[in-house]
């Protein structure tokens, strides 16, 4: 198994360079380095939520709220600084919301025991309700510009410090999923649910968790996309919840649960970024790239059906 | 043994159920004409139940592939992507029969649906991960057909027009064609080999294949219907609104999720039908009809259509909870004997 995930890593690692060398045909500025970072800026919000989605879907459930948990936290922070609130405490406020919303999202999905595309499938409309509940067709725009740096600033002149999150989570998110005890459970969750339960995993806790980070994550992601654009707005994020998905998948990671690997996603997350960032130096429409992600997406799924067909075709029927 | 006799008990769970809505319909109805007696008016039940019959039949479709134990978010994408061909191929040619149109419509959305059920039940892919793929792909297609130019009031010919306001037998047309085909969706599902077939795929999938059932079939069956009253539906909503734009029916599937499952269709496959979702479009209707009448602001309607979807799932999960561990109790009662 190991084997062929090692493959998948490189196909994808493959196809990452391609999308590279495209790009520099359709842009040779893309050789200088400010430009190579400057390209991330416009992903990094959606990379780092690839990476608690990934752990999420290993452990056996989802979350499609994310996208409407961001524009939730980027919502409340503005309406939060709006009423006085120090900017500092505001932006705690709206990463507390994401950690509320998510541990809402996990506490339904497993003290009900619902299946978790519903739950938060029921919760995006409402997270992203909540946003146009308190600030309508209006937005807050005179965040302080100290907020700002946030999502535009660099560090070391060209490294954004989006970018520099994005890389530390990964490596965080790494360690845990491969070399703790607790990322072993969330591959042993995933894989078989009831087997996990009758060797005394806590499976509920274990969701628990990781449904809290990715809200956690949503919001963070959220107040970096508000900080980027210099304002909060219910209507940010849409569609991001899909852009993650196909990138965790992508990455490898089995959709049921079970299998995956961090690198895996992280090299899917600079791929689809290059992609995103090639389709749009073309100057095609947002909805139009989306046309591009879901094909990939499917194009991703498809490629084990059709490697089992193969397979199936070269062993004799009973042989394998 | 047990499971079948779970099932029919939640069969018997959603007829009573189908009684409590309408039960829930009847007091909603006296609560918000209360509080604007407008909502009584023959306009505004004529505007509403016009709303709700488009509704009405593509929430049908998306029951069927609930029943399979899938779901079709890609309905929305599909009404948006049928509307906007139809109303451009009706701008560039307005001498086409409505008719004609209709057809067009309901041939292009059957397409999308066909696409969805071919990589579900060919390509094995989960229908949620296909639809929300598709939904996108779809979406994004409305754009590259429009050309980023919308199909506006003034493009709309007459004859368009009287689909949506024309009446046939003396009832509008919108809500004719949601009663003939609930009829027909009811008549296939409940008194055709097919439609039990459905059924059976969504109770037991591995029962169903031992008895012969296939799958793939079903599965390219559910999706090419689905995408087909979308597609149809399509048609009538731009007929209705007189505009198709880019963001047509954005997020439409979450409605027709909602009034399935208001209406006791299960998400987990395999219960549903077809009365049960009229009702539950009705009440959905109703709730953003009463909504706007009562004064409540647009803002809030994301909110509160989450928060229904949310109360009904978590009633039916906790519904059927009780139901099993009554079977349970029983089994260990005839353990005992």
């Amino acid at each position: 198994m190991s084997a062929t995930l090692r493959s998948w890593e490189f196909t994808i690692f493959v196809l990452l360079i391609i999308v590279f060398i495209v790009n520099l045909f359709l842009s040779p500025d893309l050789f200088r380095i400010e430009n190579l970072f400057d390209a991330t800026l416009t992903f990094t919000e959606k990379s780092i939520l690839t990476l608690p989605m990934a752990l999420l879907i290993i452990s056996g459930v989802i979350d499609i709220s994310i996208a409407s948990i961001s524009a939730m936290s980027g919502v409340i922070l503005g309406v939060c600084y709006r009423a006085g609130i120090a900017i500092g405490y505001a932006t705690l406020i709206g990463l507390a919301v994401g950690l509320i919303a998510g541990s809402i999202n996990g506490l339904i999905i497993t003290k009900l025991r619902m299946p978790s595309i519903v739950v938060t499938l029921a919760m995006m409309l409402f997270y992203r309700g909540i946003g146009y509940i308190l600030l309508g067709d209006t937005a807050v725009r005179d965040l302080p510009e100290r907020f700002g740096l946030l999502g535009g600033a660099y560090s070391a002149t060209f490294i954004p410090i989006q970018f520099l999150i994005f890389i530390v989570l990964a490596v965080v998110f790494g360690i845990i999923l491969h070399r703790t005890k607790f990322g072993r459970l969330i591959y042993i969750v995933g894989n078989n649910e009831n087997t996990a339960r009758y060797s005394g995993v806590h499976v509920d806790r274990i969701r628990l968790i990781l449904n809290a980070v990715t809200g956690l994550i949503a919001g963070l992601s959220g107040i970096l996309l508000t900080s980027r654009i210099g304002s909060a707005r219910p209507d940010i994020a849409q569609g991001n919840e899909m852009a993650v998905i196909t990138i965790v998948l992508l990455g490898g990671v089995y959709i049921f649960g079970g299998r995956g690997s961090i690198i895996g996603v992280v090299i899917a997350a600079l791929m689809l970024g290059y992609v995103h960032y090639g389709l749009s130096l073309l100057n095609i429409q947002e909805q139009v790239i989306r046309i591009f992600t879901g094909g990939l997406l499917i194009i991703a799924l498809l490629i084990p059906t059709i490697a089992e067909k193969l397979r199936f075709r070269e062993k004799p029927v009973g042989g394998g | 043994m047990n499971d079948i006799r779970l099932k029919s008990r939640l069969k018997e769970m959603v007829r009573r159920r189908e009684f409590g809505i309408f039960i829930i319909i009847v007091v909603m109805t006296v609560v918000v004409g209360f509080r604007n007696p407008t909502f009584f008016t023959k306009d505004n039940w004529k505007d509403m139940l016009m709303y709700a019959s488009i509704l009405a039949f593509i929430s049908i479709g998306q029951m069927i592939t609930i029943v399979t134990g899938g779901i079709d978010l890609s309905v929305g994408s599909v009404v948006a992507l049928s509307g906007m061909s139809v109303g451009i191929i009706m701008r560039e040619y307005p001498v086409f029969h409505p008719v004609l149109l209709i057809l067009l419509g309901t041939i292009f959305g059957l397409g999308c649906g066909l696409v969805n059920g071919l990589l579900i039940g060919k390509g094995k892919i989960h229908p949620l991960i296909t639809t929300l793929a598709t939904m996108s792909i779809y979406r994004g297609l409305v754009v590259v057909v429009s050309r980023s130019r919308w199909v506006v009031y003034g493009d709309i010919t007459d004859g368009f027009r009287m689909i949506a306001r024309g009446n046939t037998l003396g009832i509008n047309n919108l809500m004719f064609s949601a009663l003939i085909i609930a009829i027909v969706a009811y008549y296939f599902l409940n008194h055709t080999r097919k439609g039990r077939e459905i059924f059976a795929f969504g109770d037991h999938k591995e029962a169903a294949q031992f008895v012969g059932i296939n799958g793939v079939n079903i599965n390219i069956l559910v999706y090419t219907i689905s995408g087909l009253l979308a597609g149809f539906g399509g048609v009538l909503w731009v007929s209705r609104v007189h505009t198709a734009q880019a963001n047509t029916a954005l997020g439409y599937e979450m409605q027709t999720i909602a009034a399935c499952v208001i209406g006791g269709v299960s998400i987990f496959g395999g219960v549903g039908s077809v009365i049960g979702v009229l009702l539950g479009t009705l009440v959905f209707g109703i709730i953003l009809n009463a909504l706007e009448l009562i004064g409540i602001v647009d803002f809030w309607k994301l909110s509160v259509q989450g928060f229904v979807i949310l109360l009904a799932v978590i009633f039916d999960a906790v519904l059927s909870h009780r139901v099993m561990e009554q079977m349970r109790k029983r089994r260990r009662i005839f353990d005992a004997e």
